[in-house]
């Protein structure tokens, strides 16, 4: 098994400004209304720094880390 | 018979004295209970149809002997009328399906979470309470769900029960592992807690659902139903298409839109319906009849779901109030290209972004009713200027 890292959003929390989507543009993008459509599955190990800044300064915290596993080969 | 609605008229709340005559005493499960309906495979009939037995197990993993069993007998779908039925009429059945969860999970408190204009429910159930002994009533307190859509979802249930506010929360946590008062928490439908109280008795489900038959019939209402019931058997049950019948409605406005004829020869079960890509959801059938406009039905319906948002998470209270507002302008002005794309765009960027499934029932429910109204939506006229043409 090797543990990977997705992204979720709270969406109650998410109030829309849309940060994250300008730090993570290769796996976030807006809707019509501002709100961020996040790319389905693990993030790529090069992204992860740039995951990391969006998680840490999304200014209501809404961003989070999401462990998930998958096993090799899988 | 191993029936819901089985005994005396219904007309008021069955007495204890009948109930446990007709189908004596509760039984004394225990633990091993949890196997039996798993094995019945039992379904929620709140509309999510989730195998009970799976929530039992996780709630009983968490319990300490500070387990909560949520009665929900919210009944926020505007057409259904199957919960009340069954609180106004055989209270004690619901009751015995939740004593037995109480038992079964050590659950310190027993809720009855009932909506606020279900009058007739609610005091059915509090006089079915009453005729109850004193150690089964002590564990329960009564909350009257106020009167919007998502009351009756489970963690607005919760909210609402532990800090007055009756909307929905950010999951996880999960109910089962923190949810009235950080306790861990079943939320059950009133029918499902119904079927625990046969599956006691008799080890396995009634096999039979309730539905409600809406819109056009002459008899609407509440059936009892065999899982080999046709909707075709339900509507003329319920008095035949009181006109040509367009489409048919199933599951309730988180359910999907078919061809009448294509909607008759399905069966009123879940394992059926799915294998359909249908889900008997609360158990609305609404009929429509053919002198109605399907566009115009579909943008009242989805105005009263943008309406229900609870405003809290983005792409459901933006998204599906400009959903609402294109069927709309169709309805109102006629078709144009640009709404008809929106539509197709938005449906998919809303779906499964919202902290309940109140934004994925609603775009279930329009996508239904952009495949099978295709047509009129692809050349809808004000129907004002049609009628002057
Ligand atoms: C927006 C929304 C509204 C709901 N309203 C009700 C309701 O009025 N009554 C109900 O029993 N379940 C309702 N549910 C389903 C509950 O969340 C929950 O799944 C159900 O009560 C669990 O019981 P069951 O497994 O026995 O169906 C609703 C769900 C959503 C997303
Ligand atoms: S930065 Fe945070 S609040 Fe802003 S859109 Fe992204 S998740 Fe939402
Ligand atoms: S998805 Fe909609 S109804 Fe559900 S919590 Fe969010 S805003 Fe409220």
């Amino acid at each position: 098994m090797t543990k990977e890292f997705a992204l979720t959003v709270d969406r109650i929390k998410c109030d829309g400004r849309g940060l994250c989507a300008e730090l993570l543009p290769e796996m976030i993008r807006l809707d019509e209304w501002g709100y961020p459509i996040i790319a389905a599955g693990p993030i790529p190990q090069h992204l992860i720094p740039l995951a990391q800044r969006a998680v840490e300064d999304c200014p209501v915290l809404a961003l989070a880390f999401r462990r998930t596993e998958r096993s090799k080969g899988g | 018979m191993n029936s819901l609605l089985a005994g005396p008229p219904l007309t008021g709340p069955e007495s204890l004295a009948s109930h446990a005559g007709r189908l004596g005493p509760m039984p004394a499960v225990g633990a091993r209970f949890i196997d039996t309906l798993v094995q019945s495979r039992i379904a929620g009939r709140g509309g999510a149809g989730f195998p009970a037995g799976t929530k039992w197990q996780a709630v009983a993993t968490h319990s300490r002997g500070d387990a909560v069993v949520l009665v929900n007998g919210a009944e926020g779908e505007p057409q259904s009328k199957k919960d009340r039925l069954l609180m106004s009429t055989r209270p004690h059945l619901v009751l015995d399906g939740a004593f037995i969860a109480a038992r079964v999970l050590r659950a310190r408190r027993v809720i009855l979470y009932i909506g606020e204009r279900h009058r007739a429910a609610r005091a059915a159930m509090l006089q079915a309470l009453a005729e109850r002994n004193e150690t089964e009533r002590r564990l329960v307190s009564e909350h009257a769900a106020p009167a919007r859509y998502v009351a009756g979802a489970e963690s607005a249930a919760i909210h609402f029960i532990t800090e007055g506010v009756a909307t929905p929360t950010t999951m996880p946590p999960y109910p089962f592992e923190r949810g009235v008062d950080g306790k861990p928490t079943l939320v059950q439908n009133v029918e499902t807690l119904a079927q625990v109280a046969l599956i006691a008795r008799y080890g396995e489900p009634s096999g039979t659902s309730l539905v409600t038959i809406a819109g056009g019939v002459p008899r609407p209402g509440v059936l009892e139903v065999e899982s080999t019931t046709t909707i075709a058997d339900a509507v003329s049950l319920a008095g035949g298409a009181s006109d040509q019948a367009r489409a048919v409605l199933v599951g309730g406005y988180f359910g999907r839109w078919m061809e009448a004829r294509d909607a008759w020869p399905l069966r009123l079960d879940q394992g059926s319906l799915r294998s359909h890509g249908l889900a008997l959801g609360c158990g609305v059938i609404g009929v429509l009849p053919a002198g109605r406009c399907p566009v115009c039905e579909t943008a009242g319906i989805m105005r009263y779901l943008a309406g229900e948002s609870s405003a809290q998470c983005g792409p459901c209270f933006f998204g599906l109030r400009a959903l609402a507002d294109a069927c709309t302008r169709i309805a109102e002005h006629g078709t144009n290209r640009d709404d008809l794309q929106r539509l197709d765009r938005w449906t998919e960027d809303v779906r499964g972004r919202g902290a309940c499934r109140h934004p994925d029932g609603a775009v279930i429910f329009l996508q239904s009713a952009l495949q099978t109204f295709g047509r009129e939506f692809a050349g809808h006229r004000p129907h004002s200027a049609a009628e002057a043409a």
